[in-house]
């Protein structure tokens, strides 16, 4: 749902308006804005959520669609990857804000 | 008294073999394995996104390197696939959530039709507010 809602935005403004110079939103504002307390916790929780249901996917991707049956093997590095790349990302989200 | 034979597993059931293939089958199919593989996308806008937030807490120089960075054509057109595989995850999630999530309100069955109104009533207030948080 996290993902459903708010990544087409946020694909688009980061990934595409920005870079190319379609908008230029002003930076201390920005950083005021990314910086914010509230925004860093649901930054963390959101991102959270979704590596972990996005390797749930890829496990089931890797499972069914390309029909790799090494169940526990490719559970272990679906999920092992999520919780490495969560460590990941709250180590890099918080050193953003202090 | 069981007899063990030698050279003879326990029977298994017998399962037809699939090939791996199978999604290229059915118009469905392969959406589904669409569906999918947007995982692969999402993965990369996390990790894409995260580090912009971590350049924007380096500072002004380090934001406009990444910007810099992700103006590249390679980058862009990356993001603009995610974008799309973004947008047929959130359309079909919307679809399938009133068959996954049977919504009654006092008794009575919510329209399916209502469910998805909603939801993108929902996705376009989230859209308008990170927009107007970003840019205003």
């Amino acid at each position: 749902m996290i993902a459903a809602v708010l990544l087409p935005v946020a694909a688009f403004l980061f990934g595409i308006a920005i870079p190319l110079g379609w908008l230029q939103p002003d930076f201390g504002h920005l950083s005021a804005v990314i910086t914010n307390p509230v925004t860093i916790i649901l930054m963390i929780i959101g991102f959270i959520v979704l590596i972990v249901h996005s390797a749930h996917r890829l496990r089931y991707l890797l499972y069914d669609g390309l029909k790799i049956k090494r169940r526990t093997l490719v559970g272990a590095l679906c999920y092992g990857g999520a919780v490495v790349a969560s460590a990941i990302m709250i180590i890099l989200v918080l050193m953003a804000a202090l | 008294m069981s007899v063990q034979t030698p050279g003879r597993s326990r029977p298994r059931a017998y399962r037809r073999p699939v090939s791996v293939w199978w999604w290229l089958r059915k118009p469905t199919y392969l959406l589904f394995v669409l569906r999918e593989l947007s995982s692969i996308f999402i993965a990369w806008l996390v990790a894409f996104l995260v580090i912009m937030v971590f350049s924007v807490g380096r500072g002004a120089d380090s934001y406009r390197g990444f910007m810099d960075w992700a103006g590249q054509a390679w980058v862009v057109v990356i993001n603009v696939l995610a974008f799309a595989f973004a947008a047929l995850h959130t359309v079909t999630w919307f679809l399938l959530t009133p068959k996954a999530m049977a919504l009654r309100v006092r008794g009575r069955a919510v329209p399916a039709r209502a469910v998805v109104t909603g939801e993108y009533v929902v996705l376009a207030i989230v859209t308008v507010l990170v927009l107007w948080l970003v840019l205003r």
